[in-house]
């Protein structure tokens, strides 16, 4: 079984607010010396590829597209255990679209070798956009599965554990696929171990450029994207928390109630 | 000009409270670009659903009637709405971003050769242009996406977006989409859906929630908050991380990855209020917080706080709130 997980760096989604800062020419999250993490779902994705192959055996790979920094990711996916990784990079795939991702994943994916599985996390922590599992399985003309926390997989078929909004599904797929992963109790990213981490270091990972690939240069770049980012704007949130004071806690407790009751709340 | 095209879902007759908000921003947008709306219905047999649809501010409903949609599969229905499409020509598709939306949204996009742009808030043409707002950076910023092609596909964040509102008499025509679609078609198939049973009030339309964080240390305070959300007839919540940790089901989680809520009351106890979670909850009329951290981004859009710790206080508040709403 061989199971590819892309994964997309990106800067820690978590920083305080005072430090997020946008550049008003890219209209992007200005980086400064803030700390790159590989974004959160994406990390539950390579755990659900690890626990994988922990049951059938194979190997896993990480595909990353990103900057060469990027490079950092893929060497931190490798210290969790995995096998191989590529980076994809390229100045020309700066503000490429989801669709132009998606064929740039898509051709990566192809020369790398079928995989039997491809895994991405439901959403980025940046952008947000949730498109990229259901654009890639039409770029690979494979069938998709999306919020899924759990896989099992024999024989050319998975079952997935799709969550939706009253419970969840038990899908059975086809393999191959794409699957995007949510996070649920069963897959917690681990931690490195140190062996892995030294072992990650020595591993050749390649970078590749569009041309290695042979993508089509009119789906990358901002110029080539379906819909322009006309504008972000961090809206004005003052801080107008009104903080119940007392001299205990159930102080508090009582004033909080009794002002929720002023306030017509409850 | 303007033609939008929605995917419509009804539950017997009645439109669903997504559909509603759908045919709502497709009318507002249509009006203001003296366009039309369609809707593609894929439930068989639902002329009366259709007529509905039609009340609320359709100009025409497509009714894409197959027996291979009887249930969702995504394969099945982004066949079935390219097909719907090809007939209804639309500049812009709408569909709630849901479970079925956004599997679905990207693959129609991919295939009809469209824009995508996801979890949107607001709608309006500008000139030529149609621009759409949605959050970015997990809900510290909102952005402002322009389509100048089209044509351009679009899901819609649930309870953002005002409903659409009947109009009696109204006119419109349903006409049949003949779809082909063949067996072999559907790849991926449904062995078993579990649904959770809700106690109580519904999270996603509640007017209170009572939300439990990592704070919480564990699963057992949660039935505390539940007594809360009973006590104020409203439903529990929870973020990402208790959901995470196993404590309370997934269709709890109110957040990114989760529901989207806007109560009159939002409690969070023990939440710290990472980004993730923000996004799910930040349109909520009242947001009070309770968490031992002074410097929690909760408190930055808390309007009522109190530092300190939930199992020093809780019980006492949940004693005189019982004491405010029954004395």
């Amino acid at each position: 079984m061989h199971t590819i997980v892309c994964i997309k760096q990106i800067i820690d989604p978590e920083i305080p607010a005072e430090q997020f800062k946008l550049d008003p020419t890219t209209k992007r999250q200005v980086r400064g010396g803030l700390s790159l993490v590989i974004s959160a779902y994406d990390q539950n994705a390579l755990e659900v590829a690890l626990q994988l192959r922990e049951k059938t055996g194979g190997k896993i790979t990480a595909l990353c597209l990103g900057e060469p920094g990027a490079m950092g990711a893929v060497k931190s996916a490798l210290g969790m255990g995995l096998d191989e990784g590529v980076l994809v990079s390229d100045p020309v795939l700066l503000g490429t679209d989801p669709f132009g991702v998606a064929h740039a994943l898509a051709t990566a994916i192809r020369r790398i070798g079928t995989p039997d599985l491809v895994l991405t996390g439901c959403v980025s922590g940046d952008t947000g956009d949730k498109v990229v599992a259901p654009l890639l399985a039409e770029e690979l003309g494979w069938p998709c599965v999306t919020f899924v926390t759990r896989i099992e997989a024999q024989d050319g078929k998975a079952v997935l554990r799709r969550i939706v909004e009253d419970g969840h599904e038990l899908v059975e797929a086809p393999l191959p696929a794409v699957v995007s992963i949510l996070s649920d109790d069963s897959n917690v990213p681990r931690y490195s171990k140190l062996k892995d981490i030294m072992a990650a270091a020595k591993k050749q990972v390649p970078t590749w450029k569009a041309a290695d690939l042979n993508l089509d240069a009119a789906r990358l770049g901002a110029g080539a994207a379906r819909l322009h980012l006309r504008d972000v704007a961090i809206p004005h949130r003052e801080s107008r928390c009104e903080h119940i004071q007392g001299e205990t806690p159930e102080e508090q407790a009582e004033k909080l109630a009794l002002r929720l009751r002023e306030l017509k709340l409850i | 000009m303007a033609d939008i095209l929605i995917l419509a879902h009804g539950q017997g007759e009645v439109p669903t409270p997504s559909t509603l908000e759908l045919l709502g921003a497709a009318r507002r947008l249509a009006d203001a670009t003296r366009g039309r709306v369609q809707a593609a219905l894929l439930q068989a047999n639902q002329s009366g659903l259709a007529a509905r649809l039609i009340a609320f501010g359709a100009d025409r409903v497509l009714r894409a009637e197959h027996p291979l949609l009887a249930e969702y599969q995504g394969d099945a229905y982004v066949a079935a709405l390219t097909q719907a499409a090809a007939q209804a020509a639309p500049e812009v598709m709408l569909l709630a971003d849901d479970s079925c939306g956004r599997e679905v949204a990207p693959r129609l996009a991919h295939r009809l050769g469209a824009g995508i742009v996801t979890e949107v808030l607001g709608i309006e043409a500008e000139g030529a242009a149609i621009l759409f707002r949605r959050q970015m950076y997990g809900g510290r910023t909102i952005a402002t996406f322009a389509a100048e092609r089209f044509p351009v596909v679009a899901t819609l964040k649930p309870r953002m977006l005002a409903p659409a509102e009947q109009q009696p008499g109204r006119a419109g025509e349903q006409i049949a989409v003949a779809l082909r679609l063949e067996p072999s078609l559907l790849r991926t198939r449904v062995l078993r859906k579990v649904t959770e049973e809700v106690r109580g009030v519904k999270l996603e339309t509640a007017k209170v929630v009572v939300s439990g964080g990592r704070g919480l240390k564990g699963p057992e305070p949660f039935k505390q908050l539940e007594a809360l959300a009973a006590l104020l007839k409203g439903a529990v919540g929870a973020s990402r991380a208790a959901v995470d940790a196993g404590w309370v089901p997934a269709s709890w989680q109110v957040g990114q990855t989760g529901k989207t809520v806007s109560p009159d009351l939002y409690i969070a106890v023990g939440i710290s209020g990472a980004t993730q979670h923000l996004a799910g909850m930040t349109s909520s009329r009242t947001v009070v917080a309770i968490n031992t951290d002074p410097d929690a981004p909760i408190f930055k859009v808390a309007h009522l706080g109190i530092v300190g710790d939930f199992r020093a206080i809780l019980p006492k508040f949940i004693e005189k709130c019982r004491e405010l709403t029954q004395g």
